[in-house]
């Protein structure tokens, strides 16, 4: 099975607080990034699809990863051909030419270059939440689509059996190949992934796995192509534009209370819940 | 970010929780001062952040367990080994081929989380299977190396005598050759993954006390050798300490290093040892250091304020911060020489007397400010500072390396 991933980058929440809001943009400057998690979970569930997990080193399929963003993003390419993608694939943008719109165009345009089986997306990015792209893609391209699949199976490379996870419980569908799935975070538990390629007696760790320090030097021998957003969609106008940022408004300070009957009057009068 | 405010209307800053790949955990800041990771390459930061992870995966959990109980957690064994963490600076026979700093980055994650953990892939790579790489056979590298890379052989080094610690080429240990064999007799002690071991890195004199040193590769199950475990540590204890016992221990011709004798053998695999652990102990520093300014900021006392306003715990911060670049410093500089081929015995002598003591230094800061709660195993600080007691004796003590350093300077030795 051929898999199409694509990654982003995005800021390490731990530097958060280094965020400078200027005018209608987010100041970038300064900022550590680590690959989205969700599209991490992408990547792993992907090459479980593609391997006999007692010895996933012999390849049994294609994983292709592909991000949008300046040269610097390639790291973020590496560490996913280290961890076991076969190639990689930039298309050279900034994050503020791109939106869910165009991003889907053009990675439709990328599907009918690279012929996967399956593009396999994070269910959202944990900096911008629009959670569009999966959805916009599979409509372009006339696919099934499944979004936040919690457990994939399988059939024989044919079909896919994924369980969706919603309120209270969880929704089972079969997609035909091809087809567009955007994973959430369960995907990663040790069972859930599972196909014809691995014995069901061979157990996963929780999880995505390890680069071993081998393959993180491996990796830069792997394929890695730049591809330029015009080639993929000569049209680059953006439907979205981001109008501006606010912080959420401090929090005022509290008070203290002295004594119950101040509390029920507080609860009364203030808070309005009695 | 989200300015919240506590209830003295202060500006607090929270960290978001996200489902990351390796736990809801997120790494704490690590202090790079001088942002010397801008050196380094993709592939080395690679190396540091894939390392880091799995320390805050698999080893924060269940190392404090560990400690206490005085247990090494060997199912991490075949987890390091498939990292590839074993031997990880050696080229070739299945090993991950890192370049020096790359090799320091993966130490110093290592003792990050904790000095026991790191000294297992110190003796395992820069003691046993660094020297079979340097001066072993093609057949000894083909037997053991892969091996030792996947885990699969764990090895110790035996140097250090009940009797001879500093100087040890006043060791005991004596072979025999005897026709087709070596016959083995002696103790070593202080012994680092005794009891784990498949193989024994035996230093001994050939043809007796008068004899020059050479390396045996001694199979731990051969007869008469024995190991014994070394109870009642204080320091390691999340670490196999042993005594190896050798009485009349038969071995194979072959099972001699061809390619070294003399005391240059054991030192030559001690200068590879003491620059993973001039890195390590940066990791164990860095601990300590993130702990103390977390506990800082949230501990108030005086006022309504964190101790973190307090001057003088602002000036034991400042110091540290200046020490761990210092150390930092050295170790970038030192790892450059390395890959040059320009490194001398000094250098490293240098880096493991400098670093490690400011490592215990700011071990003992740390805990000063965590007051009573730095005594526990809920913190990390008084586990790195009790093991950075050992790091400060293995692998050539604090005053030898200060002789070194004298001699350098002043061309007499002063251990004559």
């Amino acid at each position: 099975m051929k898999i199409l991933v694509p990654l982003k980058r995005v800021s390490d929440p731990d530097n958060a607080n280094k965020i400078k809001v200027g005018a209608g943009k987010v100041e970038t400057t300064g900022l550590e990034w680590k690959p989205n998690p969700f599209d991490e979970y992408a990547v792993e569930t992907a090459l479980r699809l593609t391997e006999n997990g007692t010895n996933a080193k012999a390849r049994l399929g294609e994983v292709t990863v592909v991000t949008f963003g300046p040269k610097e993003t390639e790291t973020t390419l590496r560490a996913a051909l280290a961890t076991g993608a076969d190639k990689a694939i930039r298309v050279d943008t900034t994050d503020d030419a791109i939106d869910g719109d165009l991003l889907a165009r053009a990675l439709k345009a990328l599907v009918e270059r690279e012929k996967p089986d399956l593009v396999l997306l994070g269910k959202q990015q944990v900096d911008g939440d629009a959670n569009q792209v999966a959805q916009l893609l599979a409509e372009y391209l006339g696919w099934p689509q499944a979004t936040f699949a919690g457990q994939i199976t399988s059939e024989a490379d044919k079909a896919l059996l994924v369980s969706r996870e919603v309120d209270g419980g969880s929704i089972k569908l079969r997609v035909t190949l091809p087809a567009v799935v955007s994973v959430d975070l369960r995907i990663v538990n040790a069972v859930g992934v599972t196909s014809m390629h691995t014995p069901p007696t061979h157990k996963y760790s929780d999880g995505v796995r390890f680069a071993a320090l081998m393959a993180i030097m491996a990796a830069k021998k792997k394929s890695l192509t730049e591809v330029k957003l015009t080639d993929l969609s000569p049209d680059t106008a953006l439907k979205i534009k981001y109008t501006g940022f606010d912080l959420p408004p401090a929090r005022k300070a509290g008070v203290k209370i002295k004594t119950v009957a101040e509390l029920v009057q507080k609860l009364k009068t203030e808070a309005k819940v009695l | 970010m989200p300015a919240a405010t506590d209830e003295d209307g202060k500006r607090v800053f929270e960290k978001p929780q996200l489902p990351g790949p390796f736990g809801d955990k997120v790494p704490p800041t690590m202090p790079d001062f001088l942002d010397l990771s801008r050196h380094f390459t993709p592939e080395e930061r690679a190396v540091r952040d894939t390392v880091r992870a799995f320390v805050d995966a698999r080893v924060l959990p269940v190392i404090a367990d560990h400690f206490e109980k005085g247990t090494f957690p060997n199912d991490l064994i075949p987890e390091i080994a498939k990292l590839g963490l074993l031997g990880c600076n050696l080229q070739g026979y299945g090993c991950a081929g890192l370049s020096e700093i790359g090799y320091g980055l993966a130490m110093q994650e290592l003792e990050r989380g904790d000095s026991g953990i790191r000294s297992f892939a110190s003796v395992q790579g820069g003691l046993v299977m660094y020297p079979i790489h340097a001066f072993g056979s093609e057949a000894q590298k083909e037997k053991y190396l892969p091996k030792m890379a996947k885990g699969e052989i764990i090895g110790c080094f035996g140097l250090t005598e009940p009797d001879w610690g500093s100087n040890p080429s006043g060791m005991r240990t004596v072979a025999r050759d005897d026709g087709d064999s070596f016959v083995l007799n002696g103790t070593k002690r202080w012994i680092t993954n005794g009891n784990l071991a498949h193989v024994a890195l035996v230093w001994a004199k050939l043809g007796g006390v008068d004899g020059q040193v050479h390396g045996f590769l001694v199979p731990t199950d051969a007869k008469g050798f024995e190991a014994r475990p070394i109870h009642k540590k204080m320091s390691l204890r999340a670490s196999v300490t042993s005594e190896l016992i050798l009485e009349d221990v038969r071995i194979k011709k072959d099972q001699l290093l061809p390619g070294v004798k003399g005391m240059k053998g054991p030192l030559s695999c001690l200068t590879s040892a003491r620059f993973g652990i001039a890195w390590g102990v940066i990791g164990a520093m860095q601990a300590c250091f993130d702990c103390a300014v977390d506990y800082a900021k949230h501990r108030v006392q005086f006022a309504g304020k964190p101790i973190a306003s307090h001057q003088l715990v602002q000036a034991k911060f400042a110091e540290m911060l200046t020490q761990i670049t210092t150390a930092q410093l050295y170790a970038v500089e030192v790892a450059r020489h390395k890959e040059a081929g320009t490194l001398r015995p000094q250098h490293v002598s240098m880096i493991k007397r400098n670093n490690v003591r400011s490592a215990l230094e700011i071990a003992r800061t740390c805990r000063d400010i965590l007051g009573g709660n730095g005594i526990t195993l809920e913190y990390p600080i008084m586990r790195h500072l009790m093991n950075l007691e050992t790091v400060s004796t293995y692998e050539g003590t604090h005053d030898v390396h200060t002789l070194i350093l004298g001699q350098e300077v002043t061309g007499i030795s002063a251990f004559e």
